[in-house]
């Protein structure tokens, strides 16, 4: 199957940072994909080179097949919804919404027929002769969706498209965004610096670093088995432990004061491991995967506590002791910690 | 003195724009007289006189004064806006050179009016540059008349009023968000029709104001017309120097800009709306 947006080595360079490097990713149709990175990881970039804003320095970019680089913004069948909506501020929300469709020349009526399918689909009925600035924000976000849905894109763009709204409204907006996509059987390419906002609702997260792709899967997988140690460290809460590979494949850790063995031998070239707080068992074991170390704080949690043990070697481990396990160690015990191979991550980079 | 700062606006135009503006009533409604200052007021012992306003009325030769000079303040606007309304867009958008360009509008502020409008006498004579360069190109048998024609006075006002139209627009034009525009190409509008349905109505309020900016101060124009126009025009400027200072008709001449300024209060509140709304 053609996938619907097909990225082929994307660059593009302002002055001498990189902003996209060798970017290949496939999109098939129907994908909601989250495009995960911080401030200048090329994220936004990269939605403006689909969108026609931004032109590659190398690379092709293809909608089902056909070349879209060759297209100017305006003839792309693409549509994107902008971080800050840019809401036409002398246009009413129908006019605002009509926009694209009156661009295509549609009959009246079928404008009007879509126009109010749109309206109704988000919850907009009331609002039409409103000016942008006479809504609130959620409203002013289901306006910029409605505009962008209403042309019926193949493919949809959305940048930080919850980023503008406050928390209570982030949740149930996400929500509504994923069964909007479920709906509309768009792809939607949604930017984000949230991991949390990319995990819930993505089909698949595509995490960005210094204008690289650096791991495409599913978000558990994301989550799990983060395949470098920026994976690691940007989707946060892992135990990052560094460490020298042995010829055999385990770690040594001097941080633990413990040899770690993951699952399989570690790769060529793994420097160091993640662990997860809630895949660490407080008791002893002999062997590998086993350290000592002092509790330093407890914080309760609910459903859980976060402890904070520092470990022999000096590394302070983040371990969830899970209340139906009984009562977490208090301050300042001593306690052995161990884990199983299967829940060592090996990172790379 | 916190009542007397609040006070001192109100002192400033009850001297400086009441005052005058009141004396100048009187003078429209007072009587000619061989005195000096040549009129004698209402109470004085002749009353209001009536027949000043009532001239401007029936007179033809001063309504068409107030008429040709409100059509020349209009044809100057429309050019400014003409010549404002691109240069104010493009100043905006050009990022680094922003601040050259501008300076470069607003250069001509800071040499001499009387400089300027000198400069265009010797550029437009029949002596001048254009006719020389003309006659020696091999163009032209003998000298165009330029200058002393409407095309000469309207170069002078463009040229003497066009900053204050292009301010506005450039304002205007940077609060503009970039992205609306950029919007509008996503929504699959060419670039034309972007800039006539989002950005053109948007700069509108600041396109009026251009307009009315060089409209209103361009209505009372007295120098440049009398410097570079057809010396048979008869602007209310010129009519109103007349009446002042050859005819000693000072009580016609307050008429005449008591009338000026009543044609010209629609424009003046119409402007300030559109500041507000902007």
């Amino acid at each position: 199957m053609t996938p619907r947006l097909s990225l082929r080595g994307v660059s593009r360079r302002f002055g001498s940072v990189a902003a996209l490097d060798h970017v290949s990713l496939d999109v098939p149709p129907g994908e909601f994909l989250a495009l995960l990175g911080g401030s200048g990881s090329g994220k936004s970039t990269l939605l403006r080179v689909v969108a026609g804003f931004e032109a590659p320095d190398a690379g092709a970019v293809e909608l089902d097949g056909a070349d879209l680089l060759a297209l100017p913004p305006h003839r792309r069948p693409v549509n994107m919804m902008f971080q800050s909506y840019a809401l036409f501020p002398h246009m009413s929300v129908a006019a605002n919404i009509a926009y694209g469709l009156k661009r295509e020349g549609r009959p009246r009526a079928e404008i009007a027929r879509r126009l109010e399918e749109a309206v109704a689909m988000l919850g907009l009925a009331g609002l039409e002769s409103r000016r942008p600035h006479a809504l609130s924000g959620g409203q002013r976000q289901r306006v910029a969706l409605a505009r962008a849905l209403v042309k019926r894109p193949r493919l949809l763009l959305l940048d930080e498209p919850l980023g503008a709204l406050d928390a209570n409204l982030r949740e149930r907006t996400g929500f509504e965004l994923r069964a909007i996509q479920r709906e509309s059987g768009a792809a939607f390419i949604m930017v984000t610096h949230d991991q949390a906002e990319a995990l819930a609702l993505a089909d698949r997260v595509a995490v960005m670093d210094r204008g690289r792709l650096v791991q495409v899967a599913p978000p558990r997988e994301v989550y799990d088995r983060p395949a470098t140690r920026f994976v690691a460290e940007f989707l946060g809460a892992a135990n990052i432990l560094p460490g020298t590979r042995r010829p055999d494949g385990a770690l040594d850790c001097p941080g633990a004061g413990c040899t770690i063995r993951a699952a399989d031998p570690l790769p060529e070239g793994a420097e160091a491991i993640a662990l997860r707080p809630e895949r660490i068992r407080i008791g002893a074991r002999p062997g590998e995967n086993s350290a000592t170390g002092t509790v330093e704080e407890a914080a309760f949690r609910g459903e859980s506590s976060l402890l904070l043990i520092r470990l022999s070697g000096g590394a302070l481990l983040r371990v969830s002791h899970a209340e139906e396990d009984g009562v977490p160690p208090p301050r300042g015990s001593r306690v052995r910690v161990n884990w199983d191979a299967a829940s060592v991550v090996p990172l790379l980079g | 003195m916190r009542l007397a700062l609040r006070l001192l606006p109100g002192l400033w135009l009850a001297l400086l724009v009441a005052a005058p503006l009141l004396l100048v009533g009187i003078i429209a409604l007072s009587w000619q007289d061989e005195s000096v200052p040549p009129y004698s007021p209402p109470w004085a012992g002749q009353g209001l006189n009536p027949a000043n306003l009532r001239l401007l009325l029936e007179d033809p030769y001063y309504r068409d004064a107030l008429l040709q000079s409100l059509t020349v303040a209009a044809g100057t606007a429309a050019l400014c806006l003409l010549l404002a309304a691109p240069m104010g867009i493009a100043i905006a958008r050009a990022g680094r050179w922003r601040g050259m360009l501008l300076g470069a509008v607003l250069l001509p502020f800071w040499t001499g009016f009387l400089i300027r409008i000198g400069a265009w006498i010797g550029l437009l004579r029949d002596e001048g540059w254009i006719n020389t360069l003309l006659a020696g190109l091999g163009l032209t048998d003998g000298p165009i008349p330029l200058l002393y024609t409407d095309g000469a006075m309207l170069i002078g006002m463009v040229h003497a009023y066009l900053p204050f139209a292009v301010l506005p627009v450039f304002a205007a034009a940077t609060r503009l968000d970039p992205m609306l525009e950029q919007a509008a190409a996503d929504l699959g509008a060419t670039p034309g029709r972007a800039f006539l349905t989002v950005t053109l109505p948007q700069l509108l309020p600041a396109l009026a104001a251009a307009f009315l900016l060089v409209f209103i101060p361009a209505a009372g124009e007295y120098v440049i017309p009398e410097l570079l126009g057809p010396p048979d025009a008869t602007l209310v400027g010129r009519v109103l120097f007349q009446e002042f200072f050859q005819n000693r008709d000072w009580p016609v001449a307050g008429a005449l800009a008591v009338a000026l300024l009543l044609l010209l209060i629609g424009p003046i509140i119409l402007f300030q709306r559109l500041g507000r709304a902007a």
